[in-house]
């Protein structure tokens, strides 16, 4: 699509209203909160990427050879603390969402402000323990930190465990902030049917935040307890229940996974249907399986533990139930491959990140249906298998979603264009490395490699297949590099964007890029359905800025 | 490095063709609906490509299709859970009378103890075509107890049993690994299962002669003085304990339990948590005298006083298993 290039003077906005350490670091604008999280993430986001690129390093040859036994462990349980919870938890909500929920529903800020510029210190003060942690040694539980192991090992749990349960609060008050905004701040006239679908899935989202996180919080504590006080919790030598503590963990961690899918599927509805320059396809289904998935996602928890000991009767019902969670998940699927059906499809970038998001998701989505069924994760769980599948929707969707919308919404972040030629290969990088990474983690787990081995030589025979995967790891270490050198080069080099340059519907795009402090310069009044493209894009009609 | 890339995990038990089959059928099932998808997309995104001075036309959606594609995947996925359950109930119903073997797993090695009374390192020696069911507990963390070609998992946890069961069906040597993260060489946790044919087996067990296990079980029962309280005649302070195993047991609380393995286990270290109707809660537990392989040894003795319940004596000859397609017995008499 051509961007339209509008005049741009030096307005006043919410980057240059106010300079200095101090009018950042004590803001209550969620857009700076949210700048100040893109910061955060980000870090996070290349320590982690770091850790994964060593864990594969060691894998290109079946001798553990790299590191130590000890270090492997600790590169993947501190890869996947990072990540999930320093990185893809607060990914897109507390960026994008933080950014765009006020400005979609027509808000000067968040219900709360600062509720929010808090939430965001206790992310950074779980950070700097969970950076201390790793600087004095780091803990080796892995991420799911499994009892009775965690209450043994001789590793710093305790301290990355409060690092995670500080976090945790930062995701819950998120999630309420969130929650209250979209019940108590929406503009006249922006109905619930009229919310974009990226609100809807936040909503989703902010409820398991709410509801799942506490349970998280309480998880860790009683392990700590356990650890400190020798209160027999988990640990059955004094009298605990180690299988309590996986349902505990699960109850959390399955809806975890939904707090990481749900805000990325947001993304993709809406640059859908601005690329294909249509209302979504059965607008009120898509907003509805986001509920949907929130609700079935608390019910399914025990679908990772089919072989951990429970009975064969719970294993049945939690198989079943996590056949109906994949249901609304498939429907959005269905609905936005349906949207394109007599569009005008555009292919610019966060376009070609929609497309690879589709793809992954779909391959990811479609193996959770192997999981789920009894008689296979007896085989696959703990393998190779899992990672892949679990990668292809944390990484494979979620980071997808999170760079297609970091691309769609920049221009009214930074007020920047980006290279459109250096994105779209960035995308193609990204999809590329990807698959190369991932794919052959299927065919190694159904041949039965376990996950978490620092050394196979057991097995020789899986090295073919290792080496695929830790080529196609530095293809996508590139392609995640890519977007951070051309964003940032944008900031000082890219053509100014306009208020609008995709001519995309939403009142985030109805206010200036980057926009005010208080994100309206009056107040909007919405008269029109979401997505109405085919008012936008209709001849003769030209609309006029609201709240400007 | 390329001559030795399998891209298909060796089939080598009872279960591993349903699983193979499921696993097939749902490549088949996840590749139609990705095509559909893909194909779908691309034949979209070309013909419906952005043209200049052509409009997207308007469509608000369509509640037929939303039906229809809520309710055909909704019943595919039910037909693939009630195969996927079929399989499981398979693969968690040991048949009658299968040979035993006591599986204790540690920070980081297996040791087996086959009821006959081999002992074994990491290393599982067994005939083909016979069902071994495995009673698995763990001295320390979790494990999971992993045999690829059998395509078979079952974590291993401390303080009770979990069980699992197998017939191979092809000689051969197979991966054994440990499946759950349980610290610094869980990776070095592997070991092989060695599938004999029966003639071989049957060397393979003539050359490594052990008392029973039930044997040592009853030496550790009478210098523990077990027999003190539980005497054969039902006139001691503890119940009897021949043909206990396999009956429930009514208890002082009125419930009934089934007297597994499982009950058996905690009889011994946790004596006051099942008492049994009639007697008072006067056994002191165990817990720390005796180690895992003498528990287990404990329980194969007391099985092996109830010789009508599966797997309870190993002194009656197990059952001659006639392999598929194949008219001379395999005998496996190994007394």
């Amino acid at each position: 699509m051509s961007t339209v290039k509008a005049q741009v003077t030096e307005r006043t906005n919410y980057l240059n209203a106010d300079y200095g350490v101090r009018s950042w670091l004590l803001t209550t604008d969620h857009k700076r909160i949210a700048l100040l999280y893109l910061i955060s993430i980000t870090f996070f986001f290349f320590i982690g990427g770091f850790y994964a690129l060593l864990i594969r390093l060691e894998l290109l040859t079946p001798a553990g050879d790299l590191v130590q036994a000890d270090t492997y462990n600790k590169l993947f349980t501190m890869h996947g603390m990072v990540m999930v919870f320093f990185f893809l938890i607060p990914s897109i909500p507390a960026v994008l969402g933080n950014f765009l929920i006020p400005m979609m529903i027509g808000a000067k800020d968040l219900a709360f402000p600062r509720i929010n510029l808090l939430s965001w210190y206790l992310y950074i003060i779980g950070g700097a323990l969970m950076c201390h942690c790793m600087l004095t040694g780091g803990a080796d539980t892995g991420w799911t930190f499994y009892v009775p192991f965690s209450a043994i090992t001789n590793t710093k749990f305790v301290e990355a465990g409060l690092a995670i349960f500080v976090a945790g609060f930062s995701s819950i008050l998120t999630g309420l902030n969130f929650v209250v905004t979209v019940h108590r701040m929406r503009a006249p006239g922006m109905t619930w049917s009229r919310l974009p679908l990226f609100v809807w899935a936040h909503y989703a989202t902010s409820i398991i935040q709410l509801l799942g996180t506490p349970v998280i919080a309480i998880t860790i504590l009683l392990v700590a307890a356990e650890r400190t006080l020798h209160l027999g919790i988990f640990d059955p030598k004094l009298g605990g229940d180690p299988l309590l503590f996986q349902h505990l963990f699960w109850f959390y961690s399955h809806p975890a996974v939904y707090i990481m899918i749900l805000p990325a599927m947001g993304v993709i509805s809406e640059v859908i249907a601005c690329y294909a320059r249509k209302r979504i396809f059965g607008y009120s289904f898509v907003a509805f399986s986001s509920i949907a998935i929130a609700v079935f996602g608390f019910l399914v928890w025990a679908h990772h533990m089919f072989v951990a000991g429970i009975s064969l009767y719970s294993a049945l019902v939690f198989s079943m139930l996590s056949y109906a969670v994949a249901v609304p998940s498939a429907v959005k699927v269905f609905n936005w491959t349906a949207t394109l059906y007599k569009g005008s499809i555009h292919y610019d970038a966060p376009m070609l990140y929609a497309f690879g998001f589709i793809g992954l998701f779909t391959v990811g989505g479609l193996t959770g249906l192997f999981l789920a069924a009894l008689g296979i994760d007896v085989h696959v769980t703990d393998t190779y298998f899992v990672v892949a599948h679990f990668h292809y929707i944390m990484v494979g969707g979620a980071v997808m979603g999170y760079l297609g919308g970091m691309h769609f919404w920049w221009p009214k972040i930074s007020g920047k264009l980006y290279p459109e030629g250096w994105a779209k290969l960035a995308a193609l990088i990204v999809f590329v490395g990807f698959n190369l990474t991932f794919f052959p983690q299927f065919i190694l787990g159904y041949l039965g490699m376990p996950r978490r081995y620092w050394d196979y030589s057991h097995m020789p025979e899986f090295q073919v297949l290792n080496v695929a995967s830790t080529a196609g790891a530095t293809i996508l270490g590139i392609g995640y590099l890519l977007p951070m050198v051309y964003f940032l080069w944008s900031l000082r080099y890219g053509d100014p964007a306009p208020d609008n340059p995709w001519n995309a519907a939403g009142l985030e795009w109805k206010t200036a890029s980057p926009p005010p402090t208080f994100n309206f310069d009056s107040d909007p009044v919405v008269t029109w359905e979401a997505y109405n493209y085919d008012e936008i894009d209709a001849p003769h009609i030209q609309e006029a800025p609201v709240g400007r | 490095m390329l001559n030795n890339f399998p891209l298909w995990p060796a089939r080598a038990s009872s279960i591993a063709g349903n699983v193979d089959a499921l696993f097939i059928f749902l490549l088949i099932v996840a590749g139609v609906m990705s095509l559909l998808v893909f194909v779908a997309i691309c034949v979209f995104a070309t013909k419906y490509r952005h043209r200049p001075g052509v409009n997207a036309a308007k469509i608000e959606g369509s509640l037929p299709l939303e039906i229809a594609w809520t309710v055909i995947p909704l019943g595919v996925f039910m037909a693939i859970f009630v195969w996927g359950a079929v399989i499981y109930f398979q693969e968690h119903t040991p048949p009658r009378d299968a040979a035993e073997v006591y599986v204790v797993a540690k920070q980081w090695m297996w040791k087996l103890e086959h009821a006959e009374g081999q002992r074994e390192l990491n290393e599982l020696h067994v005939p083909v075509d016979r069902d071994v069911r495995l009673i698995m507990t763990s001295q320390d963390v979790i494990h999971s107890f992993f045999v690829p070609a059998f395509r078979i998992k079952q974590d291993v946890l401390p303080g009770r049993y979990t069980v699992i069961w197998f017939r191979a069906t092809k000689p051969g040597t197979y991966h054994l690994f440990c499946a759950e993260y349980c610290g610094t060489l869980h990776s070095g946790m592997v070991g092989n299962i060695v599938v004999m044919n029966p003639a071989d087996y049957e060397a393979w067990v003539n050359s490594n002669p052990g008392g029973t296990l039930s044997a040592s079980g009853e030496k550790v029962f009478n210098e523990l003085g077990c027999a003190t309280c539980h005497r054969m005649n039902g006139q001691g302070s503890g119940p009897a304990l021949q043909g206990v195993f396999g009956k429930p047991v009514l208890l002082e609380d009125g419930r009934s339990v089934e007297a597994d393995e499982n009950y058996l286990r905690e009889s011994i270290v946790d004596p006051g948590a099942k008492i049994v109707n009639g007697y008072r809660p006067i056994m002191p537990t165990f817990q720390g005298l005796v180690n895992e392989e003498q528990l287990n040894a404990l329980v194969a003795y007391v099985k092996s006083l109830s010789p009508a319940a599966p797997g309870g004596a190993e002194t009656k000859p197990s059952e001659v298993k006639v392999a598929p397609g194949n008219n001379s017995p395999v005998g496996n008499q190994v007394q």
